[in-house]
């Protein structure tokens, strides 16, 4: 749905405030002051509801005060209805409230022609006495429907604005039409009003796939701009609650830098330091992917932190809820006991996704919250239709930021589908700032679950599918491994850890073994070099002895030689000396 | 034969509006014709007293009270249609 950009609008003087904030935003200021509005709406739709907030915010906060002119109830009946909406109107009655009872005689005989005047003679009178600047017809048609023809109520349609003009007074005419759409608007008298009056509001209560849905619309603002779009509203506890995407005049968000913890140490990793403080957070997957129990790591980090935390929990009772995330070391029943944290268990509670966006609202304020879970978003956004549904995720970001709320949010996947090609008919997964998809991994015959952040915005994010493993000491993380293109978990991946740790072992003992062998190589070796060295020492002593000897025997020689010649006699031996 | 019964009417006007005229004019007329001597008719301008008006819920001008004989009736409009209001009145009998 293309929405209109606007610039905010400019609140102006002239306008008469309904207390009704989303209405008054869409208006820039309210209702035309000094001017007839005329608000059209089925039965039920919400239109004296909505007349009476104008009417006592008037009075209590405006100073101007009122006159209720009640043509379909007693006037008693219209202060007790809205007691439950603590207007105090009792404590405004008389001196700033004056509730008129103008139900027609059920038996009155007409003949001939008559008009309202004795109507206006009396709020002339009681407008004077209180200084009424407010007044509210409620129900016109009852009484136009006197009027012998379409004539006669043009005429005393017309008498009833000139007055109203006259006396500067603020005028809001409600009208019924038939049936549970305004689409009968258009006829007489209503369409003549139309023209007539400066405003025109349309209320429109309708039932899509059962359940309740209402819309307001401005038709019609003479000079001045406004919202046309249909704003879904409800009738809460303190009278209407106009839904807007964004109150004029707040464009401009507190953006901040701070981070808080996801509630699992290695997630936090992941993220870059953990979610952005306003974040809006989705927790996506199937049932049973542990997505309330990663919701719930959140919420006990935020309450160790001390921050004031609500926990929506559509799916389980509040002792389930405490139960199952103690069974995985979450123990959120201590912070429920010192009021840090409350947990609203909501699986009974039937309505609108605006009733939802309502509640919510209401009880973050009571409050005081700064960290939400809704789990799941899915149950309450498809009550309802899916474009109402989608406004309202909208809106519920929105307003968690404005607020500074961070917020996570899980959802319901069908099967174990991929995210981004699964049917997100709540696209909430554009919206939100940091979407986690948790996913199972059937693999030889285990499933196991698996964490990615599919996107995180303003954030560096690990771009690993992790296993994400419960046990009673809480949630943590664990690397996947990746093997011939498969990614292993749980007690594959178990395996390849042991393998792999074995293979250390193996190594390292390997490592010693062979540290061991080349010691005694070495050992060897240097035994063997001083073996050597001995060997070389003995050689040299032998070599030394032997150079002696050479040289002795030498001598030696060389004298035998010259005995030896001398006993042979060979050279010049001596006559006469003869051997026998 | 019992006395009949007297008539005490309220009138109910705003001003010198033209329909309010019209009323008083009809309410004397019917009144001399069917009731003679036997009827009392008080004018309430809701302009000059507007406050009972108010207390009497009057919204639509001219409004015509029976107070007398009961039960009380109301009839609003210029009574120009004679019958209607010869009906309300429970003078039907003496009607042409």
């Amino acid at each position: 749905m293309l929405k209109t950009v606007r610039s905010p609008l400019r609140k102006v003087p002239g306008k008469a405030p309904t207390g009704i904030a989303g209405f008054d935003a869409i208006t820039g200021g309210g209702l035309p002051r000094g001017r007839t509005t005329l608000l059209v709406g089925g039965a039920g739709s919400g239109k004296t509801v909505l007349a009476l907030q104008f009417l006592a915010h008037g009075a209590r906060a405006c100073k101007e005060p009122g006159i209720f002119v009640a043509f379909e109830e007693p006037s008693e009946r219209v202060v007790e209805n809205a007691g439950s909406f603590g207007w105090k109107l009792e404590e405004l009655q008389h001196r700033r409230l004056y509730f008129m009872d103008a139900r027609p005689f059920p038996d009155v005989v007409q003949s001939g022609d008559f008009d309202l005047g004795g109507m206006l003679a009396a709020l002339e009178a009681k407008t004077r006495e209180i200084g009424a600047r407010r007044i509210v017809f409620d129900a016109l048609n009852n009484v136009l429907a006197l009027l012998p023809g379409p004539a006669a109520r043009k005429r005393e349609l017309f008498r009833l604005h000139e007055w109203l003009v006259a006396r500067e007074l603020t005028g809001l005419i409600t009208l019924q039409t038939g049936g549970d759409e305004a689409g009968t608007i258009g006829q007489e008298p209503s369409g003549f009003m139309q023209f007539m009056v400066d405003c025109v509001v349309i209320l429109n209560h309708s039932v899509v796939q059962g359940v309740s849905q209402r819309n307001l619309r401005v038709q019609k603002y003479r000079g001045s701009g406004f919202d046309e779009d249909e704003a879904p509203f409800l009738i809460g506890s303190g009278g209407l609650d106009l839904a807007v995407a964004r109150a004029p005049g707040r464009a401009g968000l507190k953006v901040t830098t701070e981070r808080v913890s996801s509630g699992v140490e290695r997630l936090d990793t992941m993220l870059g330091g953990g979610y952005y403080r306003g974040a809006s957070v989705l927790i996506t997957g199937s049932s049973g992917t542990a997505k309330t129990t990663l919701s719930g790591a959140f919420a006990e980090a935020a309450c160790r932190r001390g921050e004031r935390t609500l926990f929506f929990s559509f799916d389980s009772e509040y002792t389930e809820v405490i139960r199952n995330l103690a069974s995985v070391g979450i123990r959120l029943d201590r912070y429920v006991k010192n009021g840090c944290l409350r947990i609203i268990p909501a699986r009974t509670i039937t309505g609108s996704a605006e009733v939802h966006l309502g509640r919510f609202k209401t009880l973050a304020r009571e409050h005081s919250a700064r960290c939400m879970v809704i789990d799941p978003v899915s149950s309450w956004s498809t009550s309802g239709n899916d474009s109402t549904a989608q406004g309202v995720a909208e809106r519920l970001i929105d307003w968690a930021k404005s607020e500074g709320i961070t917020l996570v949010c899980t959802k319901l996947l069908s099967g174990t589908s991929s995210p981004v090609q699964g049917g997100l008919p709540l696209q909430i997964s554009t919206l939100a700032d940091t979407w986690i998809h948790l996913n199972y991994l059937v693999q030889a015959g285990e499933r196991n679950r698996g964490l990615s952040i599919v996107k995180s915005r303003g954030t560096a994010h690990s771009n690993q599918v992790r296993e994400l493993i419960l046990s009673d000491a809480g949630v943590t993380l664990a690397d996947t491994y990746t093997a011939g293109g498969e990614v292993l978990m749980g007690t594959m991946r178990w395996e390849k850890e042991s393998a792999e740790r074995g293979a250390h072992e193996a190594a390292e003992v390997a490592t010693k073994l062979k540290r061991v062998r080349l010691d005694a190589e070495e050992a060897e070796l240097a035994v063997r070099l001083k073996a050597l060295q001995v060997e070389i020492e003995a050689k040299q002593i032998e070599k030394a002895l032997l150079a002696r000897t050479t040289q002795t025997h030498k001598g030696e020689l060389s004298q035998g030689r010259t005995r030896m010649h001398e006993l042979r006699g060979s050279d010049a031996p001596k006559p006469g000396r003869r051997k026998p | 034969m019992s006395r009949p019964a007297r008539f005490r009417f309220r009138l109910y006007v705003a001003g010198d509006a033209l329909n309010s005229g019209l009323a008083h004019a009809n309410l004397t007329a019917l009144c001399r014709q069917y009731l003679p001597d036997r009827h009392e008719i008080e004018v309430v301008d809701v302009f000059r007293e507007p406050k009972r008006a108010l207390e009497d819920g009057i919204l639509l001008t001219p409004t015509l009270v029976k107070l007398a004989p009961s039960p009380t009736r109301r009839i609003v409009g210029t009574l120009g249609q004679i019958q209607p209001v010869l009906q309300a009145l429970g003078l039907e009998a003496l009607a042409p």
